[in-house]
């Protein structure tokens, strides 16, 4: 099959390269855009390894072809601290000790990212059935769990920082610190 | 694990699609969410010469009412359904079942015409559209037909799909007025298949159960209606000993095929509990 150009729109920037049309996007990814932060794990969609977000959803690279994503917008775990500051999320996985190895935190994160838009006030089941599409081998999931639970709470707060005061922890100083974490978890 | 080499179509339109599949043979498939044909791909399990992307074609994914029925696009994604006002007010088993199938990322990408054209026996949307006598409607090139959802699943992962049809859109009844629906399944993971699945709907009038669906998936090759077992159940009061007598009568009626994981026994104890379950959660909704 000859190659083809393909033309991909990741973070924001177009990049354009030779592939076939068989060219998995977690590998064109990594070896045509120079993105490795997505790892490749399972390739047959259950790992959660390679999860990116394709127009803002969380989709498994190794389950889309990089010709069927013509046209869409791909962000991957580069695009996700802005200037070199973590967000939310990664800041609390790094507070609460969410990540061990991290082979399998970029596609926690841009589950997560997507997941937390959508669910501003998750409950912990919830958390829990979107966890289960990524699977981690160190950690034990408890402080992944925790760490997107404290950072639900932070973007929350972010959100009505106007009047801080009406905000659950208190101050949004007050609010960076990873406190009673265990006990919301429960 | 990398799939082997295809050449690739993106067509505009359902009519494109079909002339496509036409012209392209049995060595053509089409892909929607690629969340089932992608790892059979990537294992090689599947080889298809040709490629026809079914993605663009936002035509077929919409929710709509129609009369009496809903009717689904092909290329509604399970998030939506699970997330779908409509789908809640009329056909809520649908979206509960829709709910639990696979992870969240899956969920965003699967597709109700992928899930029900792969046919896998432990699938929700089979057991659902089986359940609810949904109506399957497929198109190509030269013709239009509808199929019962009874019809329409022939063995495991095999339909009554041609070669050059499409399912364009799948049509279920709108829930009575009053009735309440529950999908309750039994797996190892969360996530994986059911090892089984009971989907019913209930409804209650003066105290007796008035109407009553029941289907039970993941042990055969099709799904299984047990229709006749419901209708008999009906007129009773649906207390604890209506559940336990249902329960059991399922569990004796499952025609279940021996399997090298899960014992006949293990299975019919298993069928049971879901049973039990799916009863219990669908009468607690008509008391709330």
């Amino acid at each position: 099959m000859e190659k083809q150009s393909i033309t991909l729109t990741v973070n924001g920037r177009n990049i354009e390269f030779l592939a076939q049309p068989r060219k998995l996007l977690s590998d064109a990814l990594r070896e045509d855009c120079g993105l490795t932060g997505t790892h490749v794990g399972c390739e047959h969609g259950v790992c959660g390894a390679c999860t990116v977000l394709v127009d803002g959803r969380p989709v498994r690279s190794c389950l889309t072809y990089a010709i069927q994503m013509e046209g869409h917008e791909i962000s991957t775990i580069e695009s996700v601290a802005e200037g070199g500051t973590l967000s939310p999320l990664q800041q609390a996985l790094h507070e609460l000790h969410g990540l061990q190895c991290g082979f399998c935190t970029p596609g926690i994160v841009m589950t997560f990212e997507a997941f937390l838009k959508e669910h501003p006030q998750p409950s912990e089941e919830q958390i829990r059935d979107a966890l289960s599409g990524n699977l981690c081998r160190c950690t034990g999931y408890q402080n992944i769990v925790d760490a997107i639970q404290l950072a639900a709470r932070r973007m929350r707060e972010q959100r009505v920082e106007p009047a801080p005061a009406a905000a659950a922890g208190g101050t949004p100083g007050a609010a960076a610190r990873p406190v009673s974490v265990g006990a919301e978890a429960s | 694990m990398k799939p082997a080499a295809f050449s690739y179509l993106r067509p505009v339109s359902v009519g494109d699609a079909l002339r496509q599949l036409a012209d392209g043979g049995p060595e053509a498939k089409v892909i929607a969410g690629g969340q089932s044909l992608g790892p059979m791909m990537n294992m090689r399990l599947a080889r298809p010469a040709q490629l026809i992307d079914l993605n663009d074609l936002t035509e077929l994914a919409s929710i709509r009412e129609s009369g009496d029925c809903l009717r689904v696009g092909a290329l509604t994604r399970h998030h939506q359904l699970a997330e779908s006002a409509l789908v809640r007010r009329h056909c809520p088993l649908l979206g509960q079942a829709a709910q639990t199938i696979g992870h969240y990322a899956i969920r965003q990408r699967g597709t109700i015409g992928g899930s029900l054209a792969h046919a896998d026996p432990a699938a929700q949307l089979p057991l659902v559209a089986l359940t609810l006598g949904a109506r399957v409607h497929l198109r190509s090139v030269t013709r239009e037909r509808t199929v019962d959802a009874a019809r329409f699943f022939v063995s495991a992962m095999t339909t009554t799909l041609a070669a050059d049809e499409l399912i364009e859109f799948i049509e279920f009844p709108k829930a009575q007025p009053g009735e309440s629906a529950a999908y309750r399944m039994f797996n190892r993971r969360h996530g994986d298949y059911a090892i089984i699945a009971a989907a019913t709907t209930v409804t209650v009038s003066g105290g007796k159960v008035a109407g009553l669906r029941l289907g039970l998936g993941g042990a055969t090759p099709v799904p299984q209606s047990l229709q006749a077992l419901a209708n008999a159940a009906c007129g009773r009061r649906p207390d604890d000993d209506w559940i336990h007598d249902l329960a059991r009568g399922a569990a004796d009626q499952l025609q279940v095929e021996e399997d090298h994981r899960v014992s006949v026994e293990y299975r019919r104890e298993l069928t049971r509990t879901v049973v039990t379950r799916a009863l219990g959660h669908a009468l607690a909704q008509l008391k709330a």
